[in-house]
C-alpha cells in the first residue's frame, strides 16, 4: 500500500498525505465531536472503516449493495436552470422539465420546487404562483414531490425587514431590544411558514421542507419547530421535513427554549429531539466543514455527530451533504471523489436514513 | 448538479428506476427509518429487502403494477395515475392523490 492518500482540505484543495497523518486526521475529527456533544468517540473499527474508504484508490466510491438509503434534495431541481448564486449549470429548462429530468433522467428518490431566493418571506407574496406551479407539476411526478424554502429570519430585520436589527443592536449593548427584535421577528416568520405551507397543503402538497433552520440562531430555529406545531395541527397528514443550519445551534437570543429545554447551543441529538417533540417526519442533519482541516477530519467529525443523533431518533434522519455541510468541502463544485466518500461513509458509518 | 448526481450514483435506492420513491413516501408518511421503511415496501411488494435496487426485479413489478416506469411506456400510469396505485400498494395517504380523487369524486 502506498504510504500517502490523495484526499483533499475543507475548502477543496487537492493533496496527498501520509497515511499517518490521515489516521491522526480521524481520531482528532471523532474526538472534537464526541467532546463537542459529550459522546464516545467512533470505536476503532469504525474509525478504521473510514480510513478505508478514504484509502480506496478509486476515483469514486459507493456503498455497497442493499445498503442504499434515500436521497431527498432541498432544491436540487433549480440547479439545472439557476445560475452560479445557486449552485446551478443554467441549462434553459422550465421548472417542470427539472423535476421531471431530475426524476426520470438522475432517478432521484424524491423531487422538490422552491424560489428562487429559496426564503419563505419572499415566497408569500407570490404564494399563488407557486400553489400553481406545484399543482401543475405534482399531477405529472411519480416520486414524492416537496416543496421547500429556508426560514431565514435574517430577512424580518430591517432595512429588509420590518424589526429592528438585532444585529446592529448588540454592538451598541442593547441585548434587551436586540431580544425583543428576534421575538417580534420570530413570530412574524412562524406566521409566513404557516401561511405558505397552508396554501400549499390546500392544493395537494406532498411534503414541506424548512430547510436550513436555525440560520440566524436560536429565534430562527424556533420559528420552524412553532412553524412545524401549527401546520401539523391543521394539516396532521402533511409530511415535513426539518433540517437544521449547522451541529448547534447559535444563540443569538440565548433565553429561549422550547419543551422546557433551552435552544442555544442545542447539538444534533437535541435537535432531533425537539424536532419530534413539534412534530416532524424526517430530520436533515447539518455539520459545518472547517476548510482548514483535511476531509478526513471532517468527515470523521460529521460521521461521530451523525452516528449519536440517528442512534438517538425515533424519526429518519437525513445527513444534509451539499456544499460546506457533513464532510463535503466548502466550494462551488464539491470534487466527486469526495462526494462519494462522504456519502459512502455517512451512510455505512454513520448510519444515516438518507441523505 | 454534478454533486447531486455524485449522491445519488453512490448511496441512492434510485427512485422510480427501483423502488426508491416508494421507501420515501414510508418515511415521510409513517416516519419509518429506512430498515423499517425497506422492510414495508419489500414485504408489500413480495420480494426480498435486497432486490429494492434491482432493476431487474422493479424495472417488470412497476409495469406489472402500473407504479409508473422510469422509461415512458405509452399508455402506462405516470404521474397522478401512478400515485394512486403507489398509495394503495403501500396502504398510505398521499395528499396529491387525496385531491385528484376528491376532484373526480372517487
Amino acid at each position: 500500500m502506498s504510504n500517502q492518500i490523495l484526499t483533499r482540505m475543507g475548502d477543496g484543495e487537492r493533496l496527498w498525505m501520509d497515511v499517518e497523518d490521515v489516521m491522526e486526521d480521524i481520531q482528532d475529527g471523532c474526538a472534537d465531536a464526541a467532546k463537542r456533544m459529550g459522546i464516545p468517540a467512533l470505536s476503532q473499527e469504525d474509525q478504521k472503516k473510514l480510513f478505508d474508504i478514504l484509502a480506496e484508490p478509486s476515483r469514486i466510491v459507493s456503498v455497497n449493495p442493499g445498503e442504499e438509503v434515500i436521497v431527498s434534495d432541498d432544491g436540487t431541481t433549480m440547479s439545472f436552470y439557476s445560475g452560479q448564486d445557486g449552485g446551478g449549470v443554467g441549462t434553459p429548462l422550465s421548472r417542470q422539465q427539472a423535476v421531471l429530468t431530475y426524476e426520470r433522467a438522475c432517478g432521484a428518490d424524491t423531487t422538490s420546487l422552491g424560489h428562487s431566493d429559496y426564503s419563505y418571506k419572499p415566497v408569500k407574496s407570490i404564494i399563488n404562483f407557486e400553489a400553481n406551479d406545484y399543482y401543475n407539476i405534482s399531477q405529472a411526478t411519480t416520486a414524492p414531490f416537496f416543496y421547500g424554502a429556508q426560514p431565514n429570519m435574517g430577512l424580518y430585520f430591517q432595512p429588509d425587514g420590518p424589526c429592528p436589527n438585532a444585529a446592529e443592536l448588540m454592538p451598541l449593548g442593547k441585548i434587551e431590544e436586540a431580544r425583543r427584535a428576534q421575538e417580534q421577528a420570530c413570530e412574524y416568520l412562524t406566521d409566513d411558514l404557516v401561511f405558505v405551507g397552508s396554501k400549499l397543503a390546500d392544493v395537494g402538497l406532498e411534503g414541506l421542507n424548512f430547510d436550513t433552520s436555525g440560520s440566524a440562531g436560536d429565534a430562527d430555529f424556533l420559528a420552524a419547530l412553532n412553524g412545524v406545531e401549527r401546520l401539523k395541527a391543521k394539516y396532521p397528514d402533511l409530511p415535513i421535513l426539518m433540517g437544521g443550519a449547522g451541529e448547534f445551534i447559535l444563540g443569538m437570543h440565548g433565553e429561549l427554549t422550547y419543551d422546557d429545554k433551552r435552544i442555544a447551543g442545542m447539538y444534533t441529538i437535541d435537535q432531533v429531539k425537539a424536532v419530534e417533540k413539534a412534530g416532524a417526519d424526517i430530520y436533515g442533519m447539518a455539520v459545518n466543514t472547517s476548510t482548514t482541516e483535511s476531509v478526513p477530519w471532517n468527515l470523521a467529525r460529521a460521521v461521530t455527530f451523525l452516528k449519536a443523533t440517528t442512534d438517538a431518533a425515533t424519526i429518519p434522519v437525513h445527513a444534509n451533504v451539499g456544499m460546506g455541510v457533513c464532510g463535503i468541502p466548502m466550494m462551488e463544485q464539491p470534487p466527486i471523489d469526495c462526494v462519494t466518500r462522504v456519502s459512502k461513509a455517512l451512510v455505512q458509518i454513520g448510519k444515516a436514513d438518507g441523505l | 448538479m454534478g454533486m447531486a448526481i455524485a449522491h445519488i450514483m453512490a448511496s441512492c435506492m434510485g427512485g422510480i428506476r427501483t423502488a426508491g420513491d416508494l421507501v420515501a413516501w414510508m418515511q415521510m408518511t409513517r416516519k419509518m427509518k429506512i430498515n423499517d421503511a425497506k422492510a414495508y415496501v419489500a414485504k408489500k411488494l413480495g420480494i426480498d429487502v435486497f432486490d429494492l435496487t434491482n432493476e431487474e426485479i422493479m424495472r417488470e413489478l412497476r409495469k406489472d403494477l402500473g407504479l409508473g416506469t422510469v422509461t415512458s411506456i405509452a399508455g402506462g400510469p405516470k404521474g397522478i395515475r401512478a400515485k394512486m396505485k403507489i398509495a394503495e400498494l403501500l396502504d398510505i395517504k398521499i395528499r396529491s392523490v387525496e385531491l385528484f380523487k376528491a376532484q373526480m369524486g372517487l
